[in-house]
């Protein structure tokens, strides 16, 4: 831990060049500055002589309510309140701040609370026993008759306190204990975690004070509007600079590789610049990629045999044994990210180096990337980061930020980049377009014996996090296929990476498991059809795994599953593990004559073992869910003369309020670690939505997004 | 061209071109980052103000049709009693997530309360549609308005 502290101070510059986010108002107006003398005895915690305690942020705040969470879980341990503490994002640094489940400093997979359940605990813990110890040696007590409470240290008999200001300077002087020597509270006596406590992140979020990366703006700092080649892999042939120079408010049009910016003095001139250059572009060599070509080849790619991601029995023989036999294609495209916070990014790069200002889910990766393009060590790139106004995986990509250093590096002082929503959705890196072949067969009592489920898509992980592709075998693309909730005797699941041309693919809110729920949990709807069985008693006959159960059960009991509905109505169910978390949702859904569907409700069960924020979690489940049905409905990204063709709210549709079903969310009570829940929701929406719709008209939907115009009755 | 325009009760002179949408002005002009960009076309009600009380896609309002209307953005509405009502409702219900659309539901939702002090559920359909929220706080926006409503009557 003595290494850890020096570590803490060399960053000491960093961390306080950092934004720093108000919460509590009094504290608010005061200065924070990692001064000698502070009480820091690790990398999240520091403690001012005025007792104004700063909690550092090792994962981003995207909305998921993380700053939240782990603010309650070090305010647990150090006996402070969440009204005493201010936040403050961490630096980059994978040796302070790494999440251990990625063993990274980024933010993604739902893992935030998983990973830092322990650590912060245990830190706030070691800050708490020093606090203790000070105050003991200073009354000349056995620290084990002191107790601390709100940000002070007591010691009852004698009624004696003092607050954590005054004992700053003594606890920093103290050796510090490893932090697993401390002892940590026994759940029972938590009076924090598992409170529905206040965010502290949304004050700010309703009054316009809240600053995310696009709110940056620095003395001289310029506004640069950017055009990408509409075909990846493109490149600008023609620019008509002097029009562009001619536009009231345009300093200067840069070229790099694949685009073009125009800086201004605001973004309606760098705009209108950008307009009046009218840029002619090489198209490259994907100029005449298009979707249905990408849909053949990964058809083709689906019929040979991949990399086994589970195998168990003989699924071969079994099948070909089978009374009945089920064979399915189904299919789900590529998506955008969408996050309201269009892509942006503010650089002043100088010789001797460069300063970023960017709300991103992986600041030391990004750092290393800037590192290898500028030839500068990283300790002189300074990543500043912020709100993210939206993450939803789009920000785990540093593409955005290696595109502002390499225009910044040829302005004269700070530069802010800002994607207009076209550029946001043209130039996204997507979700991969998945191809799924299953096959499963029937006993004579109609239970399966078979079952045969082959992936076909882009690999996230070859790019992102190559050691853990092995084999041929991404592990995220088969997430809840090779690990269904299901007895299956015999069975097989393998995937076959093919990565289409002209399109980059990336993380999304779920990637793998957003595809594979929705194919299993409509796969096993149709095996319950086949077997003329209702289909949440078909499930619960196949599943062994209590919290699997228990959340389906709960689910069901809330929807009120087999209650009499209108005839244009039905009800969905679907059942996960995912991300660590049981979740079940029940979709009841209206269909019209028309075709067009109206989503009335969603009830979902969770099983997330222990509880941080219940609050945050009925927020998650509330908002994932819509993420999921948004997609279900409406999204699809296609690709038509190496372009994308969608490019606005418009048509890459997000879910509005006059659209929104009521969402209904109950916990499970848990004693089981922390499961993650960002993320499972989203996946989890799709098949209770259209497995409603095929108890309402017959007809099984196998690509998504739905079509409507399949459903149409008269 | 010169312009004069009052915003949040202030009185401000900028220079930029009539065409200039009151979005960009406010941001990267007068440097009040609290409006937001977001589709830029009027899609997603991120960039909200009032402009004499009626919401307006700051977007794709051009500077040269202000004249000496008053334009209200979410770093003073909530000195109104619907403003102050909203946020706090926003925060009693915890509506927000990453928040970045927020600062466009709010001004939405004052501007419904202010024309419409008990909104049913259609209303509020009506005036929050055109305001998009990629994290899904829907449902807690119309309970936080209906309390809003209830909140203000109240008072």
């Amino acid at each position: 831990m003595r290494d850890g502290r020096r570590n803490f101070v060399k960053t000491g510059a960093a961390v306080a060049g950092g934004l720093v986010i108000n919460l509590a108002i009094p504290l608010a107006l005061r200065p924070s500055m990692a001064a000698a003398g502070t009480f820091a005895p690790n990398a999240f915690i520091r403690i001012d002589h005025e007792g104004v305690v700063t909690l550092v942020m090792p994962m981003v705040e995207m909305g998921q309510g993380i700053y939240t969470a782990m603010a309650m879980l070090l305010a647990e341990e150090l006996e402070v309140g969440l009204d005493q503490v201010r936040l403050q994002h961490a630096p980059p640094n994978d040796a302070l701040y790494a999440n251990s489940i990625l063993h990274i400093q980024t933010t993604g997979l739902s893992s935030s609370v998983r990973a830092f359940w322990t650590p912060l605990r245990q830190a706030g813990a070691v800050g708490r026993t020093l606090l203790v110890q000070a105050a003991a040696k200073q009354w000349g007590l056995d620290p084990s008759t002191c107790r601390a409470q709100h940000g002070a240290v007591l010691h009852d008999v004698t009624k004696r306190s003092l607050t954590y200001g005054a004992l700053a300077d003594a606890a920093a002087a103290l050796p510090v204990p490893a932090r697993e020597s401390v002892a940590l509270k026994e759940p029972k006596d938590f009076t924090l975690i598992g409170t529905p406590a206040k965010r502290l992140d949304t004050p700010d979020k309703v009054n316009g004070r809240a600053q995310f990366g696009i709110d940056t703006r620095l003395p001289g700092m310029k506004i640069a509007a950017i055009a990408i080649s509409p075909a990846f892999g493109g490149r600008p042939k023609s620019v008509n600079e002097a029009a562009a120079r001619a536009v009231k408010g345009v300093r200067q049009v840069v070229h790099i590789d694949e685009a073009v910016a125009v800086v201004a003095d605001h973004m309606w001139a760098a705009k209108k610049g950008l307009k009046a250059a009218a840029i002619q572009w090489d198209h490259g060599p994907n100029a005449k990629v298009d979707s249905a070509s990408i849909i053949r080849q990964l058809e083709e790619a689906s019929k040979q045999p991949g990399a086994v991601a589970h195998s168990a029995g003989d699924a071969s023989s079994a099948l070909a044994g089978a009374a009945q036999r089920l064979d399915a294609v189904y299919q789900l495209p590529f998506l955008a990210h969408g996050a309201m916070e269009p892509m942006n990014c503010t650089v002043h790069a100088r010789k001797d180096g460069c300063d970023i200002w960017v709300g991103t889910q992986a600041p030391t990766m990004t750092q290393a990337m800037i590192a290898q393009l500028t030839g500068l060590p990283k300790d002189v790139i300074r990543i500043h980061n912020h709100l993210l106004g939206g993450g939803f995986g789009r920000r785990l990509d540093a593409d955005g930020t290696l595109l502002a250093v390499k225009i910044a590096r040829q302005v004269n002082g700070p530069v802010k980049v800002v994607w207009s929503r076209e550029e946001d959705i043209q130039h996204d890196m997507y979700r991969p377009y998945y191809y799924h072949r299953l096959s499963a067969g029937l006993d004579a009592n109609r239970r399966p014996v078979a079952w045969t489920h082959r992936i076909a898509g882009s690999s996230v992980m070859a790019r992102y996090v190559p050691p853990l592709f092995k084999n041929g075998l991404d592990p995220d693309a088969v997430e809840s296929a090779a690990d269904t909730p299901y007895a299956f005797p015999n069975m097989h699941v393998d995937y076959v990476r093919v990565e289409p041309p002209g399109i980059p693919t990336a993380f999304w809110r779920g990637v793998g498991s957003t595809a594979n729920v929705f194919v299993v949990e409509s796969f096993i709807d149709e095996l319950a059809h086949a077997a003329k069985q209702d289909p949440l008693a078909y499930r619960k006959a196949l599943m062994s795994d209590p919290r699997a159960l228990g959340v389906l059960n709960l689910a069901a009991e809330k929807a009120g599953w087999g209650k009499p509905l209108p005839a244009d109505r039905a009800r969905g169910v679907s059942v996960e593990f995912a991300f660590g978390s049981y979740l079940s949702q029940v979709a009841e859904v209206e269909v019209a004559a028309d075709g067009s569907i109206k989503v009335h409700r969603i009830v979902c069960a969770v099983d997330c073992g222990m509880v941080v924020n219940p609050d945050t979690v009925a927020q998650q489940i509330e908002g994932g869910t819509l993420f999921g049905l948004t997609a279900a409905l409406y999204g699809a990204i296609t690709l038509k003369n190496g372009r994308v063709e969608q490019g606005n709210f418009n048509d890459y549709r997000p879910l509005r309020i006059n659209e929104s079903p009521v969402i209904e969310t109950h916990l499970v009570k848990s004693a089981e670690s922390p499961g993650g829940i960002g993320e499972t929701p989203t996946a989890a929406v799709a098949p209770a939505v259209t497995n409603a719709i095929f108890a309402v008209t017959g007809q099984r939907i196998r690509t998504l997004p739905i079509h409507t115009a399949l459903l149409k009755s008269s | 061209m010169a312009f004069t325009i009052k915003v949040n009760g202030s009185v401000r002179n900028v220079d930029v071109d009539a065409d200039t949408p009151l979005l960009w002005v406010l941001r990267d002009v007068l440097g009040m980052s609290g409006t937001k960009f977001g589709c830029g076309v009027a899609l997603c009600g991120a960039c909200t103000v009032h402009v004499d009380g009626v919401p307006a896609r700051s977007c794709v309002t051009p500077i040269g049709s202000i004249g000496n209307k008053s334009v209200t953005t979410i770093e003073a509405v909530g000195k109104t009693p619907q403003g102050k009502a909203v946020q706090q409702a926003w925060l009693d219900l915890e509506v927000v997530q990453c928040g970045y659309c927020q600062s466009g539901q709010v001004m939405s939702a004052v501007a419904l309360l202010a024309a419409t002090s008990k909104p049913s559920d259609t209303d509020i359909d009506a005036a929050m549609a055109g305001n998009v929220c990629r994290c899904g706080t829907y449902q807690r926006i119309r309970a936080a308005i209906h309390r809003a409503a209830k909140e203000s009557t109240n008072a």
